[in-house]
């Protein structure tokens, strides 16, 4: 398959700029901030991009949605990634369509994609419990209570979190924290008794939430997947995650170059414009390779996690983990490059790394993926 | 040296006696640090206990002469008192732009009047001072400043801008780069004048940085009115009298990780990463990214401590404080991009309780100033390649 987009991938792409660009540039995340808006995001917008059909991207045409894949998920995640638009779109449209896609039985499937594609239903999927992303050490407790269970723990930096109207949870049904046996996904309504959820503003001024589960009852229906067999679905679903992100990270990556090496062409210094000096031009350069080398890895993720996404780890793995440094390395040049400037508020620049931050940290870090890597290699 | 080691022991002895146990903690907030001034207050008892018996030894400033309030000590007593405070971890019981900056030149370039006047009130915290050098079209290349000064009989008369000063707004006096001939080359026509910020026509407005903290500010001046008799050094040799400061400013800001974090790095990690049957850092890549960075922490510090012993002994380059502030600034910034992998989610958190206002975010923000103020990290390497190694062009 050819590593470059198709037409109606550059279509796509170009109607998601035209109006992420025009509805939500970064001045729309500083008045989110700024008024300390209760949602974060704007409904407003989620409407328009549900009768876009971005809402329903990968939800089926018979569920009403537009049928696309992680491709064109991606072109999206691009797009918000460039005027950091804080959107429900990773945790409902990918996140929580993903998890009903590949897990979901016909009944949950036909309650929940429609809405997801109609724009009137918002998900969340709950995994981390500790400060640093381990799938695997899942604890929050699923114990069996009559025909159903009871969900007790604590879930942390569940995107979205406060706003969902329905919680994907994993849970820890047998074995221990470390297992990969024992995972069990659920489907919680966050209204339900003994949920408390707390939303954490976040360096980002994006979505993020902490939940307490008190001793919650959920019925077997909630089940979503297989009972103690979650972990092959919570893989797949995390590694689409993780595609979105890195795709994120590409759009943010080349915004903050793109605003980088039109601040070259304008400061002067020293009687010169600063994109004058070699040391300046060199770094510009190592930068642009940079992104385009990880453009390329994304891509390439994201053609694997649709052809199948059972075997597309690796190439998620490389793709995830080359994100984060190249991101980290655009808004580390995009600040220092901007002098003083870079420093404030008042510029955007630094929305951008705080965001960069965020997404490394989303699902995985580099180093999280490296080391991946290298177990899937066997060393 | 049998007297060097009778003042350590005095000063291991005066110092247990002396530093309340609180001013033995590492400084975690901007608020904890104590700048003096006159509008100043201090946070706590232990603080204002702290600074006094020090200000009264003459130890805020511990290598001054004591006819200005410093402690006269030499080279070599001074390190022992540095090496005796950090081995109890100690704060600095004042910090101050006097202190690290105008104190130095002042010291060589100011008349006996002018070390009279403003050396005393520096060590004993008295006035805080704030630098007016960046302007708006003059940051690297700061020789191009614009804000004028114009002759009226005993007097300049000053109007201009200045940008990213640090705490003007709460700043007492500034020390300040202004050009006093317009027709000079660059380097020829700038004066180096003090002036109290309370002055008719000087405005400060604050500017909040990526931190969501407001530490700088703009700086305006309309008409000021200032003595000629202000000017440190010869009028239109100023630019001698900055350089001679930022090379003090630099060799601070080198140095300014060393006291921000307590513990070891690989500890702190630990507490949010946990640690592995064998005690080690449950996370191989940080763990190898760490122990790098302690090695190369290590080293500098090792640099750092020689970069002052060969300045006693006259044989320091005047320029190697750009290499110390390159390198520095790049590894404090590595030292948070580690902390703030290492605290993984619950370092993102930016208003909590629980993350104590988004204490560690926010200082890793900061972090990235470093290798702009006081002169960017490429201005730091292109001194090093034309002042240190001569090389042809640069
Ligand atoms: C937190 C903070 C506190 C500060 N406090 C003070 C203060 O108290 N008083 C004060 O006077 N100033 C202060 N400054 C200002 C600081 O000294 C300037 O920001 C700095 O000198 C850079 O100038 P600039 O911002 O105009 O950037 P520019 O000079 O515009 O630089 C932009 C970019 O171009 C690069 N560049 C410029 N020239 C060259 C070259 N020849 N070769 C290669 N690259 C080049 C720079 O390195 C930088 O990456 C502070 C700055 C910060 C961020």
């Amino acid at each position: 398959m050819p590593l470059v987009l198709t037409e109606e991938q550059s279509m796509l792409r170009d109607s998601a700029r035209g109006l992420i660009s025009d509805k939500a540039p970064v001045a729309h995340l500083r008045q989110l901030r700024d008024s300390r808006d209760a949602d974060g995001f704007s409904r407003a917008l989620w409407k328009t991009f549900a009768e876009m059909g971005f809402a329903g991207l990968l939800v089926p045409e018979k569920f009403g949605g537009s049928g696309l894949g992680n491709v064109e998920a991606g072109v999206l995640m691009e797009e918000i990634g460039r005027t950091l638009m804080p959107s429900p779109f990773f945790a409902t449209a990918v996140l929580g369509t993903s998890a009903l896609l590949r897990g979901g039985n016909a009944t949950q499937q036909s309650a929940y994609l429609p809405k997801i594609a109609d724009g009137s239903l918002l998900a969340a999927l709950a995994v981390d419990e500790h400060a640093k992303h381990r799938p695997l050490q899942v604890s929050l407790q699923a114990v069996r209570s009559g025909n159903g269970f009871r969900l007790i723990g604590t879930k942390t930096f569940v995107v979205d979190g406060h706003i969902a109207d329905l919680l994907i949870v994993a849970a820890r049904s047998a074995g221990s924290a470390g297992e990969r046996n024992g995972l069990t996904l659920f489907l919680v309504d966050p209204k339900s008794k003994g949920i408390a959820i707390e939303r954490t503003a976040m360096v980002d001024s994006h979505n993020a939430a902490r939940i307490t589960f008190d001793n919650v009852e959920v019925t077997a229906d909630s089940v979503l997947g297989e009972i103690d067999q979650g972990a092959d679905l919570l893989e797949g679903v995390l590694n689409i995650g993780r595609g979105a992100v890195a795709s994120e990270m590409i759009g943010l990556s080349e915004e903050v170059f793109g605003r980088t090496v039109t601040y070259l062409k304008e400061r002067k210094q020293f009687g010169k414009l600063i994109g004058e000096f070699q040391a300046l031009q060199h770094r510009a350069a190592q930068l642009y390779i940079d992104i385009e080398i990880t453009r390329a890895a994304v891509l390439k993720a994201l053609q694997a996690l649709d052809q199948d996404a059972g075997k597309a780890g690796a190439a998620v793995a490389v793709a995830k983990a080359r994100a984060g440094t190249t991101a980290t390395l655009a808004v580390q040049e995009g600040v220092q490059m901007h002098g003083g400037m870079g420093m404030t508020d008042q510029f955007d620049i630094g929305f951008f790394m705080k965001r960069a931050r965020v997404c490394q940290e989303l699902f995985g870090d580099s180093n999280y993926h490296a080391d991946q890597l290298a177990r899937g290699r066997g060393y | 040296m049998p007297d060097l080691d009778q003042f350590r022991r005095e000063t291991r002895a005066w110092l247990e006696a002396n530093c309340p146990p609180e001013m033995r903690k590492p400084v975690m907030r901007d608020e904890d640090v104590f700048w003096g001034g006159r509008n100043t207050t201090f946070v706590s008892e232990a603080q204002k206990v702290w600074f006094e018996r020090m200000r009264d030894k003459g130890w805020t400033v511990p290598d001054w002469p004591k006819q200005y309030g410093g402690g006269g000590l030499d080279g070599a007593e001074a390190k022992v008192l540095r090496e005796e405070m950090a081995a109890i971890g100690a704060r600095p019981p004042l910090s101050s732009f006097g202190i690290w900056m105008l104190g130095p030149a002042l010291l060589k370039y100011g008349t006996d009047a002018q070390k009279a006047e403003h050396l005393p009130k520096i060590t004993a915290g008295l006035i805080r001072w704030c630098q007016g050098y960046s302007e708006p079209n003059a940051g690297s290349d700061l020789a191009s400043l614009q804000t004028r000064a114009e002759s009226d009989g005993d007097d300049f008369i000053i109007n201009g801008q200045k940008i990213w000063t640090s705490y003007a707004n709460y700043a007492d006096w500034i020390f300040c780069l202004v050009r006093t001939d317009p027709t000079a080359k660059k380097h020829d026509g700038i004066s180096f004048i003090l002036f109290d910020m309370t002055s008719k026509g000087v405005s400060t407005k604050p500017i909040l940085l990526i931190s969501g903290k407001s530490p700088f500010c703009e700086t305006f001046f309309d008409n000021v009115r200032v003595p000629k008799s202000h000017v440190v050094g010869t009028v239109n040799r100023g630019w001698d009298v900055a350089k001679y400061l930022l090379q003090h400013e630099r060799a601070m800001i080198s140095g300014l990780g060393d006291r921000s974090v307590g513990r070891p790095l690989g500890q702190i990690a630990a507490d949010s990463v946990g640690s592995d049957a064998q005690g080690r850092l449950d996370d191989a890549m940080l763990r190898g990214q760490i122990a790098a960075f302690e090695v190369d922490e290590a080293a500098l510090a090792c640099a750092a401590e020689r970069a002052i012993d060969l300045a006693k002994a006259g044989q320091g380059h005047p320029a190697f404080s750009s290499a110390m502030k390159y390198y520095g600034t790049e590894l404090n910034k590595r030292r948070y991009e580690i902390l703030m992998s290492a605290g993984g989610a619950d370092a993102l958190e930016w208003e909590s309780e629980r993350s104590k206002q988004g204490a560690r975010p926010r200082a890793w923000l900061r972090t990235k100033a470093n290798s702009i103020e006081g002169g960017t990290s490429e201005v730091m390497l292109g001194i090093v390649a034309k002042r240190i190694l001569d090389l042809p062009g640069a």
